[in-house]
This record gives structure tokens, sequence and C-alpha cells, in this order.
């Protein structure tokens, strides 16, 4: 009897070792330093901004210019670029009538909100900001509550047609953190302090019930003022 | 007999492993799955990696855990002897492939993007039911 004991003791000893081996590789993985991180409060130089202010979706010669500043980590804000958003992008900027500037206005309570701000700004680099702004909105509720969402941004990246190689080197570079800043930076200036914010005709909207109707009607109004025959 | 019963035992370990290690990661407690190619996320972001509600990841954690207590029961001496224990080992074992076999085909087919750790989990079953059929064979028959 006593072998087959001393079999079994020899048993549970490797059994063991290879329990704690597999604790101490999860123990790892989860301490382990995760993903991107978008510095905040970093100093805005001339050449993070260099003319850009924001990123524009509509005609040139639209009458009506509507900036909205967000947060993608904003519950509110997914709910509008959701739900509110695809009638605008329909019946007031497809039709000419609006010229839409999505500025980043990332709230310091999301901690995840710079990286996806980063993220958008490295899928405009290869001309897919407008897939990125909506598969950041469309998963929020995926990734918001992550510790570090930037793999799962990653992963939009390739869902969206972009190249990942290069999405991710521009991600690790952290090179918009200041365009981010400035555009906060921005949005503060002008009276913002929350979102979704819009700016239409000069006037700081902060209803966060603000739906197309309403927006609509906004740009009717300002229709005639701005020349459009109505 | 007891080998058998070892190597069942050592086997789902592993496989428990594997198993909180994705769900570790759907729990947003791990940042990026060490894959190198992102097929891995593309496979755990998937609707797919739930079945009815429930994380896939979670359902093998819950299912390697039965193997290994099952496995580890069966090796104490009061456990030797009777048949119960290898016929629910198989019968678990059998359940646990076709799972594995239902979830391959997702990835090949439906999701077309292969998980390491889904073949390396699904290669763990495969040895897992081999070695719980071999324990089946040596039941004496009554």
């Amino acid at each position: 009897m006593a072998a087959p004991a001393s079999g079994m003791n020899r048993f549970y000893l490797l059994l063991g070792a290879i329990a704690l081996a597999g604790i101490a590789a999860l123990v790892y993985q989860v301490k382990r330093p995760k993903g991107v991180s978008i510095p905040a409060n970093v100093t805005v130089l001339a050449a993070d901004t260099a003319g850009f202010r924001g990123y524009v979706i509509g005609s040139d010669s639209a009458k009506v210019e509507i900036s909205e500043y967000a947060d993608y980590q904003c519950p509110f804000c997914a709910d509008f670029a959701t739900i509110q958003f695809p009638a605008i992008r329909q019946q007031l900027i497809q039709t000419g009538l609006v010229r839409w500037r999505f500025r980043d206005f990332p709230l310091n309570m999301h901690p995840n909100s710079r990286v996806a701000a980063h993220a958008a700004a490295c899928a405009d680099e290869q001309g897919k900001f407008w897939d990125m702004h909506s598969a950041l909105f469309d998963h929020q509720t995926e990734w918001a509550p992550q510790k570090n969402a930037s793999s799962r941004f990653s992963t939009y990246a390739g869902q969206i047609g972009l190249d990942v190689t290069k999405y991710n080197a521009c991600m690790s570079s952290a090179k918009y953190a200041g365009r981010i800043q400035a555009s906060l930076d921005e949005g503060t200036k002008l009276g913002v302090n929350g979102t979704p914010t819009f700016l239409i005709g000069g006037r700081l909207y902060t209803d966060r019930a603000s739906n197309s109707d309403s927006i609509r009607a906004l740009v009717m109004n300002l229709m005639p003022k701005a020349g459009t025959p109505q | 007999m007891n080998r058998g019963r070892m190597g069942l035992a050592v086997l789902s370990l592993a496989g428990l492993f594997i198993a909180l290690y994705l769900w570790l990661y759907k729990l947003g407690a791990i940042g990026t799955l060490a894959c190198g190619t992102g097929s891995c996320e593309t496979v755990q972001l998937s609707p797919q990696s739930k079945f009815f509600g429930i994380d896939v990841a979670l359902i093998g954690v819950v299912g390697y855990i039965v193997l290994l207590g099952l496995a580890l029961l069966g090796l104490q001496p009061r456990f030797a002897g009777p048949a119960w224990p290898a016929r629910l080992l198989a019968v678990l074992a059998g359940i646990a492939l076709l799972f594995s076999l239902y979830l391959t085909g997702l990835e090949l087919f439906v999701i077309h993007a292969i998980c390491r750790y889904c073949v390396a989990s699904a290669v763990v079953i495969v040895l897992i039911f081999g070695l719980a059929m071999r324990e089946l064979r040596a039941v004496p028959s009554v």
C-alpha cells in the first residue's frame, strides 16, 4: 500500500504545481500593464491642431454648421449618435442643409474616453473616422466597463477595414493626445460643460434630450437668416 | 485505472486555466489576449461567444471544474471499485466533446476566425474524451 500512497502524493504535488503555475500566469496577465493610454492635460502645441478643427461631414456650401461636443463614453452621446444622428445625417446633412462638425470633449469621469477619441483619430488617418465613430457608439456598453478598452478598439479597427498594424502603431504613438486636448480646451472656453453639447448658430444647446426633430426645427429657423429660401 | 483518472485530472486542470483566461478577458480583467493575430478577440467578441446568454468561457470554467472534481473523486480509494464515476466521466466528456465540435464549427463556418485558446481547449477535450473512454472500457461489465 505504501507505493501507491507515495504515487498519489507525487500526483497531488504535480497537480498543485500545475495549479500554482496557472494561477501565477493568470495573476501576471491581470496585473500586467495593458493596452494604450492617452495622456490627459498635455500641453497643446501648434502642430497638434495645425488647422484641424474637428471631423466634418456635409457640404462646404451648407448654410448651417452644427458643432457637436461629445464624449464617446457618455451614454447620452451614444443615444444621440445611434438613435438621432442617423436621421439628422439623412435629412439635414445629406440634403446639403447642414455641415456637421464633431469635436472631442472627453470628460474626466470616463477613463476610456480619450483612448476612444484617439482610436477615432487614428481611423481618420485611414479615412474611416465616421465608421469608427459609429462602431464606438454602437458598442459603447461593451467597452465602457473595461479596465482598458484599447484591445476592443483594435478589434473594431479590423472590423471596419482599417490596416490594423498601422492603426496600432498610431495608437501606441498617442500622437493625437494634443489635438484631443485642444478640442476639449476649445469647448471649455466656449462654455461646454457636459455632453453632448451642440453649437448651432453661435449658441450652445446643452439639452441632453436633443433630438433630430428639435435640431431640424432649429436649423429651419436659421435658414432664412442664412439666406436660404424656404 | 488510477493513471487514467490522474491524466483526466491534469487535463481538466489545464483546460480550466485556458477557460479561466478567456473568461477573465470577457470580464475585462485582461486587456488584450496574447494571441498575435487578433482572431482570438474576434471570436471572443462575436455573438457566438455566448450560448443562451451565458459566456461560453464561463461554461468551460464550470465544465472543467466538474470534470476535475469527478476525476479527483474517482481517485479516492472508496470510488475505485464502483463503475459510476467512469460512466459519468464518459458521459460528461462526450457532452464536452460535442459542445467543442459545435464551437469549432462556429469558428470555421460562422465567425471565420480561429482562436488558438479555443483550439487548445478542443484538443484537451479530445484527450479527456479518449481517456474517459479508456476508463469506461476498463470498468468490468455487470
